[in-house]
């Protein structure tokens, strides 16, 4: 920045560091890694959605020439998973299998068909248990036995129940109170880059490169099941294909690669299959959602009661993250002055769900936006307007004690408003448009495991050569790289493409936690920007030295400082210091609220969206065609705007999918199309123009002021398609994905004269415990802004 | 990562050779044209073959002869698209041709392979290891039904695009066997059997479709897919007219996704012959041809559903043949008028 306050590269629609090598081809995969004397792995998986494990014998697998070793979970027994409270995964399993795909026994062989016909050879002799497929079946007395040997009852992972203010009171004080169920169907990620891992195992130290997003989570797994130290394992975010949340735990393929590197002595690769991908899965929850709210005349909510039950497959992932998710971002939107959450999570025999895009969040905000789209028709209120009068404030605290810094609903409101018409849209039957909006956080205010250590640190090293950056980062595709090269030069005066970087790497980067919860431009941000302005401060240093000035008066711009080149003020700088380095870190405030449970939800900020989506829906046929999206985004400051609108865009595609087609489908206890053109997802031709605002708030926190952007715009998007397609043909599909045989059902029902509308019929009753009952946060703090508590 | 399997390839230099070949091998050699059907299906283990007999010398060219068009079985799916005596003389061919899958799967794909693309269903079209899962069913490797388990029969899809069409423009295709060549209408190319759909000889190589009936008949393809692209048809029709004014002279309607193969609709066909067509007429015609179309429940999106739309594209290929829009292409979703 220079002393007018201009920025050089911030805010700029700067190409990303890394665009060539990834267009062409040219940037390293894990599958493209080959190592001299690599080994192939395959993977047996469960053929059965539950069952015990008998007996396994590879005696066949061993002796086919070319295999090298095989293991089963006898090799690997000690459990694992992403949160320390739900430790219940093996790499492999040798007591019992939990959903077709459950991982059995692997293979390393000279060639992958080699693997593959040995995992064939396995025989694994079976008892067979009775699958539990549905959050019903999860609820009621299990046939044989439970999946997991926690939780309860039954097959309940996870319950949970809070209460802010008084509730009762807030319903009492309603003119108008209505209740809705809603069902919001499980999708996966459908990262273009199948998930891919390869180690080594020299001199007793473990290298892992992998497709990853969680290097440090990677790293404290595999340390745990390997009963190695963390000092003699590496692990390296290698290029990476895509996540989307779908690459955030720790995988059994990583684990499985690198005990057989040990034992084998050789490099081994295993990259899944597309098949095998959908049943790592870690995908979004089917989530069915109860949930009641008091209004009054105007409008104004005094009370919410939001029941949420969670269908989580077989293990428990970020389950219990998950499930306080569907209840927290409710208040961020909307000023709601008293709440009740009460959420389950339940074991079914399926893949794990877990984070995807928007993390337990897109759920209930569709749940959310409908139910006050039908509670402004039940008034007689434009449901625009209705929301509106609901708005959170900036700077305020919510019920729930999330702490609101810059709110940027309104600006996004108006502008979508006012881009689409939709106030005077043209309202001919079979033609509509819906509105939703919806909020995220710019990352996780706590870790996954308890600590106080900084979220994200960052090295910068100044030497002969120019400028070298370090960070733990992953970049998944997102643009994280680009976004840490764009900070550094701004500080120093140069341009995003003179910053080297060096990344997600555990031998030589320091910590960032991972590409998760939109946390990486605000929190590597703030660590690079610490880091970068130590490294300014002594380059100032030296050469105001030299130049006989003030420091003040050194100008850092256009690749120089003061009087002199980067690399002249560079040599004065070492010198002068001695070699050049320095470091960042970034630590969120502790912002959590009194309570247990309140550790998810707490964010240092949080981005807003708006969006419009028009739309023709055949009421022949139940087809729909989405003509156009508007949508308007607060990420607080576009540190790179055209990196911004890629997020959207891509979040806008994602809610498409899931809005209409995109289902996690089950067929006898089976994933009923693990396949890319089986499950399907919008393609370029589904996928309507898109017009992206960006709203900036500059946000206290952030860094340069900048918010999230790679989940929050999904979020608006099913409720909008879904209020949209009420508006063309006067039926609520209460569900997604909103599939064409479900808007022929409502209308048919609606000619027989019943509710018009297709969707869950009734919520199932949950033993929920009684809500913790906590009091909200004095409503004299509001304007406490960027204080933490 | 999903690996094909090892196989011998051989290239002959023509058809005859080639048919010898496969009268040699027997069922454990395939041909390849494209590959763009026998690939995939190949990575999921769908056929074990040890050889595979690539039909490469076939011809990519097509002829526009007076009445009738003859195209070579390796001309490419792009190319037959995009051709312009096809647009324009066999509108719906070229339609159905452009219609199949995507653009990188039409630029391999070849008439001839599409013709005798293997039926499908989605308890098949699966992988080794999760058909496994499921239990093998008759088509490979099992000996029941998974759809309808107590039929004693296989029920999977024809899926092409253009054998419907082909049928509605009287094609004909050349077969070239290991003894000699011969004709064979594309109608009776098919069987009504999910495994054994096809009714020449394993042995035989299509060389050419041979379309006639097109100058003077007005066609029409219309395909429903869940996507803009990609997908393989859940239903389709086929439809060429000859209009003498508004009266209807000859016409035939070819539907595509319905059975296990090509289902000619012969009681609306003769329905709407002499008939003027205006909407009340389709719109009775579509049912007719609807009835016979019994979708189940192995492919995408409800048969309740599918079976219902079975109507509305019939519909709207009759309206499209009857205004004639040549080439246009057919934007499906939501694309429907009331
Ligand atoms: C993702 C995907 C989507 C698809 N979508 C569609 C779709 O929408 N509509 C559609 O119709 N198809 C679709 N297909 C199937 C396929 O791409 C096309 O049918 C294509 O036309 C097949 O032609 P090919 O030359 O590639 O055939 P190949 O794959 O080479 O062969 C297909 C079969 O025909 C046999 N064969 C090929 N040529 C001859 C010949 N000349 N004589 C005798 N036997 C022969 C082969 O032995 C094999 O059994 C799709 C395929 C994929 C993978
Ligand atoms: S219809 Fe039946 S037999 Fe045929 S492929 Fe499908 S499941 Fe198998």
């Amino acid at each position: 920045m220079t002393s007018d306050g201009k920025f050089g590269v911030i805010g700029k629609p700067l190409q990303k560091v890394d665009a060539v090598a990834k267009v062409t081809g040219r940037a390293i995969y894990a599958d493209d890694m080959l190592l001299p004397r690599t080994l192939h792995c395959r993977i047996l998986r469960s053929p059965h959605p539950h069952a015990r494990i008998l007996s396994i014998d590879t005696s066949a697998a061993r002796r086919i020439p070319g295999v090298q070793a095989v293991i089963t979970g006898a090799d690997l027994p000690i459990k694992f998973g992403i949160l320390p409270v739900t430790q219940d995964e093996r790499a492999l399993e040798h007591e019992k299998v939990r959903y077709v795909g459950d991982p059995i026994a692997a293979v390393a062989a000279i060639d992958e068909e080699i693997a593959a016909a040995a995992c064939d050879a396995i025989s694994v002799e079976y008892e067979v248990l009775e699958p539990v497929m549905s959050i019903d079946e999860a609820l009621a007395a299990p046939k044989d036995e439970r999946i997991q040997d926690y939780g309860g009852p039954h097959n309940i992972h996870k319950l949970v129940a809070l209460e802010f203010g008084d509730v009762e009171a807030g319903f009492a004080q309603a003119d108008h109170v209505r209740e809705d169920v809603f069902f919001f169907q499980g999708n996966t990620h459908l990262p273009m880059e199948q998930h891919s891992a390869i180690a080594t195992y020299v001199d007793g130290r473990i290298t892992l490169w992998s497709s990853t997003q969680v290097v440090h989570y990677v790293h404290r797994a595999l340390s745990k099941v390997l009963e190695l130290p963390m000092s003699r394992i590496r692990v390296i975010g290698a290029a990476h294909g895509g996540g989307f949340g779908g690459k955030t735990d720790p995988f059994a393929h990583e684990i499985i690669v690198c005990k057989l590197a040990m034992l084998t002595g050789r490099p081994v690769k295993c990259t899944l299959t597309r098949e095998e991908v959908f049943y790592a899965h870690r995908g979004r929850h089917p989530v069915l959602m109860w949930v009641r709210t008091g209004v009054t005349r105007d409008g104004l909510i005094t009370a919410m009661h939001f029941r949420t039950a969670l269908d989580g497959g077989a293990y428990g992932s970020y389950g219990v993250a998950s499930t306080f998710y569907t209840g927290a971002l409710q208040t961020v939107t909307y000023d709601i002055p008293a709440y009740r959450f009460e959420g389950c999570r339940v074991f079914t025999n399926k893949p794990p769900c877990g984070p995807k895009r928007g993390h337990g969040t897109p759920q209930p905000r569709f749940a959310l936006e409908l139910h006050l789209e039908k509670i402004a028709h039940d008034l007689g209120i434009d449901p625009v307007d209705l929301k509106r009068r609901n708005f959170v404030m900036p700077h305020t605290r919510t019920v729930n004690w999330m702490r609101v810094t810059s709110c940027g609903l309104e600006e996004c409101t108006e502008r979508v408003m006012t881009a689409s018409g939709y106030a005077h849209r043209d309202k001919r039957p079979g033609h509509g448009m819906g509105f939703a909006i919806s909020s995220y956080l710019s990352g996780a205010g706590t870790a996954i495991y308890w600590n106080d250590m900084p979220h994200s640190e960052v090295q910068i090293k100044v030497d002969r050569g120019g400028v070298t950056a370090y960070c733990g980062a992953m970049d998944i595709g997102q643009g994280s790289d680009s976004v840490l090269a764009t900070i550094v030069a701004e500080e120093l005066g140069l341009q995003p493409a003179d910053v080297r970087l060096v990344t997600a790497d555990t031998d030589t980067t320091p910590i960032d936690l991972g590409s998760y919860s939109s946390r990486v431009t605000f929190m590597a941000g703030n660590a690079a920007i610490e880091a970068a302005r130590k490294m300014r401060g002594m380059l100032i240093e030296a050469v105001a030295a030299k130049m006989k000035c003030d420091a003040a008066a050194v100008e850092v711009a256009g690749g120089r400082i003061g009087d002199f080149s980067f690399q002249e003020a560079s040599v004065l700088a070492e010198g002068r210091f001695g070699t050049l380095i320095s470091a960042g870190s970034y630590t969120p405030p502790k912002l959590a609220g009194p309570y247990k449970g309140s550790g998810v939800g707490p964010s240092p900020a949080y981005s807003y969206s708006a969006c419009v989506v028009d739309l023709e829906a055949d009421a022949r046929t139940g087809l729909v065609k989405v003509n156009r999206i508007w949508i308007a985004h607060d990420v607080g400051r576009a540190i790179n705007p055209l990196l911004v609108e890629g997020q959207v865009e891509g979040s806008v595609y994602m809610g498409l999918g899931e809005a209409l087609m995109e289902e996690q489908a089950f067929r006898k206890g089976l994933h009923k199309w693990p396949s890319m053109l089986e499950y399907k997802s919008p393609t370029f031709l589904d996928m309507p123009e898109v017009e992206t605002f960006i709203v900036e708030t500059v946000d206290p926190e952030g860094p340069y002021g900048a918010k999230e952007a790679g989940q929050g715009p999904l979020l608006p998007v099913p409720p909008a398609v879904c209020s949209a397609v009420y508006d063309a043909l006067g039926v609520w599909i209460d569900e997604v994905p909103v599939t064409p045989e479900k808007i022929v059902e409502a209308l048919r029902r609606r000619a027989k004269g019943e509710p018009a509308r297709f969707g869950p019929a009734r919520f199932p009753s949950i033993p929920y415990p009684t809500a913790i009952k906590v009091e909200p946060p004095p409503r004299e703090m509001d304007r406490a802004a960027t204080s933490s508590i | 990562m999903l690996r094909l399997p090892r196989f011998k390839y051989l290239r002959p230099k023509n058809a005859r050779e080639a048919a010898r070949m496969a009268a040699d091998l027997g069922p454990r050699a395939m041909f390849v044209a494209g590959g763009t059907d026998l690939f995939p299906k190949l990575k999921r283990r769908q056929f074990d073959v040890e050889t595979l007999i690539a039909l490469d010398f076939l011809p990519r060219d097509i002829h526009n002869g007076s009445s009738e068009c003859v195209v070579g079985a390796g001309v490419t799916l792009a190319s037959a698209a995009s051709n312009e005596h096809l647009v324009k003389s066999f509108t719906g061919y070229a339609q159905a041709a452009g219609l199949v899958s995507s653009p990188p799967l039409r630029n391999a794909g070849t008439v001839g392979g599409n013709l005798c693309v293997d039926t499908r269903c989605n308890y098949y079209d699966m992988t080794y290891e999760w058909r496994k899962a499921a239990g093998f069913c008759m088509k490979k490797d099992g000996d029941i039904c998974l759809v309808a388990p107590s039929s004693p029969r296989c029920w999977a899809v024809s899926s092409s695009d253009t054998a419907p069409m082909a049928i509605a423009l009287d094609g004909v295709v050349g077969l070239t066997g290991p003894d000699g060549e011969r004709e064979l209408p594309v109608s009776v190319l098919y069987r009504d059997d999910g495994m054994d759909y096809m009714a020449k000889q394993a042995s035989e190589v299509v060389t050419s479709l041979t379309l006639s009936a097109g100058r003077d008949m007005r066609t029409a393809y219309v395909k429903l897919r869940r996507r803009g692209s990609i997908d393989f048809p859940i239903a389709g029709a086929a439809v060429a007219l000859q209009l003498d004014g508004d009266e209807v002279v000859r016409c035939r309607i070819v539907l595509s996704a319905v059975a296990s193969h090509p289902l000619e609709a012969t009681a609306a066909e003769d329905f709407l012959k002499g008939k003027r067509v205006d909407a009340e007429t389709i719109r009775e015609t579509a049912d007719i041809a609807a009835k016979p179309a019994k979708p189940l429940d192995n492919a995408d999106l409800s048969h309740f559903w599918r079976k219902r739309m079975v109507h509305v594209v019939v519909e709207q290929a009759l309206l499209q043949a009857a205004t004639r829009t040549p080439g246009s292409t057919v934007k499906l979703l939501g694309q429907y008028p009331e």
